[in-house]
């Protein structure tokens, strides 16, 4: 059967699936459009939240991050991972106990205030929109690849899709939803490594595969990390195993991506879905389970990958090139320029040219490759690939059968829809609830309420979509990383003041949160979108790590604003209390 | 009353006692064994298979002690509870 028939047909099974799943839980009330009612068990929660959590970012860039920076690439395994043991001992139990159905909501009754509370909007605006611009970026990935269109057209049909489905169900549905999203990512994302490493290392299991040796065809057997470290000297890049990056940033990156997924509003709300504080701890461990799944096989994949790529690719003529190479070149994600006029593609060390492949229409080269009209750079390499497809092409470059390439492009689509979703959920919840309903006008009805929600997710997805056509960033995962260093400098610190101190009041915490995001914000736009010059870099660090010192900043401005200014009122200071016993959580208000 | 708030500053107290000791423990493995001290574990610990040792923490000890740790965690916070008598049965 054709690959794209498959294709169809396997998303298309999905996309029953999830809608049927949609219709069936179909949200009653705002209770049930906020929080589910309350009522969800901890390990369905737990499964809804790790299809949540893994995103277009895991299930496509971060294997593809690995397989292109070895050891670099370990800010995204442990950080996206470590960040739920903060999560769960210093936030979510608490917050659950509070009882309300947002974040802002916390905010503002813990600073008692609407304007610490419109800060809190704002700041999870910011956070989810750039979160969500990643998200629709790999949905434009999935579906060019899927219907052989322009990237941009992907972005929209994605966008559309969408909206109907966070629309349509609510926290409800989308809990239920993400729960058979879940199983469909973690087949397609771990079969297909399973297959991959039997072929390079006999291994069964990816893990030991990873640490195993490369015997691939009835090779003498060698270390498969020495066989890449080796091409990678030869090259004349950094080993696989050590990385080029300082360790000041690496250390940086890492403690940004951990302190922020503790303050991400869309996973926080997860944990209002189940009944009790117990419960919510025993949700939190299952979450880690299933997350721990895909990250613990992603490194595995990302050095099959690399060793796959080096493999078939590395000095072999143009005119031998594999099916893959050549179609993925068809869509502008590879490129190769013949430099030496030898017709070999050499892969080697540095840039091949300018910025992103420009293909000059359909032009040929004289080895019938496509022509790019990129300032070509003087460096050997000639072989260009957009790190983000690794995991797509992947089963492709293991020659792997095609209901299996069909099963990975249906948890791609799985992965990117259910973080959107939950992502709009927060971002329509935000201006609804938070906006419109406490601060702006109190007396609309539910009713009204779910309507200002829609209008908004509305608003938001037209411009991730924007976003997800021009991104400001060359990988998915480093737009979602920006995410993350606002979330920490902003929301961390001032959920964790509001838990375990009494004394941060309201003009602290306003104050705090305020410096930390716009700091955060500032330097991230200064370096990334205004041409900021490396040199100039704080301490050397990057800004996808800058989010840690804007987190220092929030704490250091909050706790200076508040010992000169009055302590919170009593009444304040009993819900302080009140949060720290476990027990007597009530359902999830609104 | 009094007695349930007394109770409560003890669980507090406990339950702070839980959350620093997970998280110097994961802080540990993670910026310590990964990142801080990756190259004299490299050298100084033995190899898991074929990797350096820090190398392994990095992309997957880490992640599997996270787990484990919130295992833990768990398991503390719910024999306070019990101990204090804010524990509540599964529903």
């Amino acid at each position: 059967m054709n690959q794209d028939v498959l294709n169809f047909i396997f998303i298309g099974i999905t996309f029953g699936i999830y809608i049927g799943i949609a219709l069936w839980a179909k949200a009653g009330s705002t209770k049930d459009y906020y929080t589910a009612g309350g009522g969800v068990s901890p390990l369905a929660n737990g499964m809804a939240t790790a299809a949540d959590w893994m995103s277009a970012a895991t299930f496509i860039s971060m294997a593809g991050g690995v397989a292109a920076s070895g050891y670099d690439g370990s800010w995204m395994l442990m950080g996206w991972t470590g960040g739920f043991v903060l999560l769960t001992t210093l936030m979510v139990p608490y917050l659950r106990k509070f009882g309300k159905a947002t974040v802002p909501d916390f905010v503002g009754d813990r600073f008692y205030s609407n304007a610490a509370r419109l800060v809190a909007v704002f700041c999870a605006i910011f956070i989810c929109m750039t979160y969500i611009m990643g998200q629709m970026r790999g949905v434009g990935i999935v579906f060019s690849r899927l219907f052989n269109i322009e990237i941009a057209t992907g972005v929209l049909i994605g966008a559309g899709i969408v909206f109907f489905y966070a629309g349509l169900g609510g926290m409800k549905g989308i809990t239920y939803t993400q729960v058979a999203q879940y199983c469909v990512m973690v087949f397609a994302y771990t079969i297909p490594v399973v297959f991959i490493s039997m072929t390079l290392t006999g291994n069964v299991i990816p893990q030991f595969g990873l640490i195993g040796d490369f015997t691939k065809g009835g090779a003498e057997a060698v270390p498969l990390l020495e066989k890449i470290n080796a091409i990678c000297v030869d090259i004349g890049i950094d080993k696989y195993t050590d990385g080029s990056l300082s360790k000041t940033d690496m250390f940086c990156i890492t403690a940004a991506l951990m302190f922020g997924t503790a303050g991400l509003p869309h996973v926080i709300v997860r944990f209002f879905t189940v009944k009790s504080v117990k419960a919510v701890r025993k949700s939190a461990c299952w979450t880690l389970g299933f997350i721990a799944i895909i990250y613990l096989t992603a490194p595995a994949l990302g050095l099959f990958a690399r060793t796959n790529l080096i493999d078939e690719v590395r000095n072999t003529p143009y005119a031998e090139a594999p099916a893959w190479f050549k179609k993925w070149e068809d869509q502008g994600m590879i490129a190769w320029v013949d430099k030496n006029n030898d017709g070999i593609m050499q892969y080697e060390k540095g840039t091949v040219f300018k910025g992103k492949p420009n293909m000059d229409g359909d032009k040929r080269g004289s080895n019938g490759e496509r022509l790019v009209t990129n300032e070509i750079s003087s460096a050997p390499n000639e072989v260009y690939y957009e790190k983000d497809i690794i995991v797509l092409a992947n089963p492709e470059m293991a020659g792997l059968p095609k209901w299996l390439i069909a099963l990975v492009m249906a948890g791609c689509v799985a992965a990117a829809l259910s973080t959107a979703a939950g992502l709009l959920l927060v971002l329509s919840t935000a201006i609804s609830h938070d906006l419109m309903k406490k601060i702006i006008k109190p007396d609309i009805t539910d009713k009204q309420e779910m309507n200002y929600a829609r209008m908004a997710s509305f608003g938001a997805l037209a411009i991730a979509a924007y976003f997800g056509i021009y991104p400001p960033s060359n990988l998915i995962a480093e737009t979602v990383a920006f995410a993350f260093g606002l979330a920490a400098s902003s929301f961390f610190p001032t959920l964790l003041m509001g838990i375990f101190s009494k004394r941060v009041n309201r003009e602290g915490g306003i104050a705090g949160m305020v410096s930390g995001i716009a700091f955060t914000l500032g330097y991230i736009i200064y370096f990334q979108f205004m041409g900021g010059d490396k040199a100039n870099y704080l301490f050397g660090i990057s800004p996808k790590g800058i989010g840690i010192i804007g987190m220092c900043v929030n704490f250091i401005v909050a706790f200076i604003v508040s010992s000169f200014t009055p302590p919170p009122p009593k009444e304040v200071q009993e819900m302080v209390e009140d949060i720290r016993i476990p027990s007597g959580a009530g359902e999830a208000t609104h | 009353m009094s007695d349930k708030k007394s109770n409560a500053e003890a669980h507090y107290k406990v339950s702070l006692k839980i959350v620093c000791s997970i998280l110097a423990v994961w802080a540990f493995v993670s910026y310590g064994c990964a990142i801080l001290f990756r190259n004299w574990m490299d050298t100084n610990m033995p190899k898991i298979g074929n990797a350096p040792f820090g190398f392994w923490m990095a992309q997957q000890g880490s992640i599997i002690c996270f787990v484990l740790l919130l295992l833990a965690y768990t398991f503390f916070m719910n024999k306070a509870d019990e101990k204090f008598g804010f524990s509540e049965e599964d529903k």
